[in-house]
């Protein structure tokens, strides 16, 4: 057991710092810095950057154009991305769907999918969940009926993230008879976006940006081809996803960024009296947050190692995705409060390209409240927090 | 001791009460907050003729004299309908410190205007370095010829951007941060050196930021150099409004997450059957009702001592704060994605009662003050 970084690892630092100063757009890091939402052309360049650098398949097998990293190769990763202000790649075609089909799909499936999703050359969403099937997913509802060589999909997806922007959807559909029992009767379908008889419509979120759609499906024909392995399995395959993906979902690295940023605006805020970091009071909550963070670190790290050892991730990765999502709330409110009056203003057209008006407020504060309703949704999404904790509570606990 | 209402609360309870039921529904909120304006000067017409206006001002000045619970009832309504007009800006700030510092004409020149409904003020105090210390002025006025020009800049003015007249928190004498030296202005909005950004808050209420370029100022409101008690007064006195409206909005924030939770089945039950959820809908309504408590607290105090408290209106704003954050987050989590869009209302009310624990001092603030008072 121990903590430093070998000499290769610290080499691999150097290089992931180098190649992040050199190649990441500074247009990117700044708005990453602030807060702000990208536009699809800027995801689409910096994933092409990493791409080209061969650092697109972080957690790909080496076969497939994976980068073949250890574990703590990974964290360095994370942690200068983080804090050079690189945006998260989207995961739903890297990081979803491409691991469902490198481990269950077909060859054909792997020839024709995988090197388009490394490439970034295509827009993946990801269709679970369904108005009625939320926390309770195996509750859905969209159907695909087998026609010949075909599927015939019906049904609607909501929360789709993204889904304006897709070319594929990774769907859980039900295949079975309307008997069957609910988890045995979800597959797994790869369905083109592009079909003139699938159509998307926004939901505005509080923080008034368009990030989720529903996305309506009215007899859409999918070739049988598309189905990811056996029609029934497809709850398995999500399920096997979901927990590798629960280790990301930590955002221990970008949430330890965030911290220091609160900590620089805590000290520059100064009403000519004493700077904002020096009020205890505040100064305290930022440490809570600071220590609470420390120790997920340590639970993801403990959780990568046990990986790495060959050990599957097990249920207790439940516990990542509900304190770092709490960590991240937390630190949300603090730059809420650090900003004051200035967390009022909803002003989003002044970070717009060719703005020329007046600023509101210093642009550490203009989007602290937006981010804060923003970030609600990390407690309810992925597995809400609740589900997480019936997961601990069942599967580890035994309760 | 008897906390029930008057006839005459009674009577303005239920005038307000049905306002919010009848023609405040969240969709004829939604299309005021689309309008230009963003408030409807119909309402603002309708709050004149019902006497709402009226209620913060002494029948000296042609008011009805309202207490703080008068007060306190309509915007415990108002809450319940996250109305956005701007009855805070215009009738209690602006309208209370002419009331409090304003001489005979200048009351007969404003009150009547404000209370008639024909008049949008905002009090302009809040600079962008000075959080929420009310002696921390940098703008300046100074006097050249027995006329006061302003200059600097002030943050976030609910109403700013609406507004005819400003009442202008500047420095006349003194350093950024002393008591003494601040006095309060009566300036026309729309003189050509003042430079208004409006834009409307992530709570729907409007405001603006507001530069004085060598502006003049129409006339000295109270006594040069000693206004910082006026303005901590009327300060308490909207602190109080924001903590009644966040008692309101709780109450149907709490009503709402009730009804989803009742409603909204997953594994074949309706997730209100849920101990886990059972008992967070509980914490909520304690929350509310702690809060409802301490509301009353604070507002019969300050009738009562004619005056007031700081001490138990910061215990007030401390503990709402505390409750509209767990209630507000709770909301909008115990709905699930719902929660999160735009089309609901509960997620409109999470943000009024997350900018309520901001204004006028924070939660933290207010609990250090209660400390120190």
């Amino acid at each position: 057991m121990n903590l430093d970084f070998s000499a290769e690892e610290k080499e691999f630092q150097q290089e992931v710092r180098q190649f992040l100063q050199q190649k990441l757009p500074k247009n990117i890091s700044s708005k990453i810095k602030k807060g702000l939402h990208l536009l699809k052309e800027e995801y689409v360049q910096w994933q092409q950057i990493l791409h080209k650098q061969g650092w697109a398949g972080v957690n790909w097998p080496v076969e497939h154009g994976g980068t073949g990293w250890t574990s703590t190769q990974k964290y360095i990763f994370d942690n200068e991305c983080a804090q050079a202000g690189a945006p998260d790649v989207i995961p739903f075609g890297l990081k979803m769907v491409a691991p469902v089909i490198y481990t269950f799909g077909n060859e054909e499936q792997k020839q024709r999918f995988l090197p388009d999703i490394l490439a970034s050359k295509v827009w993946w969403c990801q269709g679970y969940s369904e108005t009625g099937a939320g926390s309770d997913l195996a509750g859905l509802k969209t159907t695909a009926v087998r026609d010949g060589d075909e599927y015939i999909v019906n049904g609607t997806k909501t929360w789709t993230t993204l889904g304006q922007h897709a070319d594929w959807i990774f769907c859980l559909v039900r295949t079975g008879p309307p008997s069957a029992k609910n988890q045995e009767a979800i597959s797994f379908l790869l369905i083109n976006m592009h079909d003139p008889k699938i159509t998307v419509s926004p939901i505005i979120t509080i923080d008034g940006s368009h990030e989720v759609n529903e996305v309506h499906f009215d007899e859409v024909r999918v070739p049988a081809n598309n189905l990811i392995g056996a029609e029934g399995q497809g709850w398995t395959y999500a399920k096997v996803l979901l927990t590798h993906e629960r280790t990301g979902i930590a955002r221990v690295a970008p949430s330890k960024d965030r911290l220091i940023q609160l900590k620089q605006l805590a000290e520059t805020s100064d009403d000519g009296n004493s700077k904002l970091m020096d009020d205890p009071i505040f100064a305290q909550k930022v440490a809570n947050l600071e220590i609470d963070l420390l120790a997920l670190e340590y639970t993801e790290l403990r959780t990568l190692s046990a990986i790495s050892t060959g050990k599957a991730p097990g249920p207790e990765s439940s516990i990542l995705k509900i304190v770092g999502t709490q960590i991240i709330q937390g630190i949300d409110e603090l730059y809420v409060e650090a900003a004051a009056y200035y967390s009022m203003p909803y002003v989003p057209q002044q970070f717009e390209e060719g703005f020329d008006g007046q600023h509101i407020g210093p642009d550490t504060a203009a989007n602290s409240a937006l981010t804060f309703f923003n970030n609600r949704k990390t407690s309810i999404y992925g597995g809400s927090n609740e589900i997480q904790t019936n997961i601990i509570s069942k599967a580890v606990l035994g309760l | 001791m008897d906390f029930s209402l008057s006839s005459e609360q009674q009577m303005i309870q239920d005038s307000v009460s049905k306002f919010i039921l009848n023609d405040y529904d969240f969709e004829t909120r939604r299309k005021i907050l689309k309008s230009a304006a963003g408030y409807s000067q119909d309402n603002w017409s309708l709050f004149a003729e019902l006497g709402w206006l009226m209620l913060p001002f002494s029948e000296e000045d042609g008011g009805l004299s309202g207490s703080m619970a008068d007060l306190a009832l309509v915007m415990e309504e108002f809450g319940k309908g996250i109305v956005v007009e701007p009855f805070i800006a215009t009738a209690v700030l602006a309208g209370g410190l002419i009331a409090a510092s304003g001489n005979q004409q200048q009351k007969d020149l404003y009150l009547p205007k404000i209370m008639a409904g024909e008049l949008q003020m905002a009090f302009a105090y809040a600079e962008p370095q000075s959080r929420y210390h009310l002696n921390n002025v940098k703008c300046s006025a100074t006097e050249t010829q027995g006329e006061f020009v302003i200059n600097g800049h002030k943050s976030v003015v609910l109403n700013g951007n609406n507004a005819e007249t400003l009442v202008v928190a500047a420095r006349t004498s003194g350093d950024t941060q002393d008591n003494n030296g601040i006095s309060l202005f009566l300036v026309d909005a729309n003189h050509p050196s003042v430079k208004r950004e409006g834009y409307t808050n992530v709570d729907g209420h409007q405001a603006a930021d507001i530069w004085f370029d060598n502006t003049p100022t129409l006339e000295l409101l109270g006594d040069q150099d000693n206004a910082l008690p006026a303005i901590n007064n009327v300060i308490d006195k909207a602190t109080l409004a924001v903590c009644a409206e966040a008692v309101g909005a709780m109450q149907i924030a709490n009503e709402r997450t009730l009804e989803y939770a009742k409603t909204r089945k997953q594994f074949g039950y309706t997730i209100g059957s849920f101990q886990a959820l059972q008992h967070r809908m509980v914490n909520m309504f304690i929350e509310h009702q702690q809060a409802k408590s301490i509301l009353l607290m604070a507002v019969l105090k300050m009738d009562s001592n004619e005056g007031v408290d700081a001490k138990a209106i910061s215990a007030a704003k401390s503990r709402i704060g505390k409750a509209a954050n767990l209630v507000g987050r709770e909301s909008i989590q115990i709905h699930g994605g719902i929660g999160m869009t735009d089309e609901l209302d509960v997620g409109h009310i999470f943000k009024r009662l997350t900018t309520i624990q901001y204004l006028f001092g924070s939660t933290d603030n207010h609990t250090k003050r209660f400390a120190t008072a």
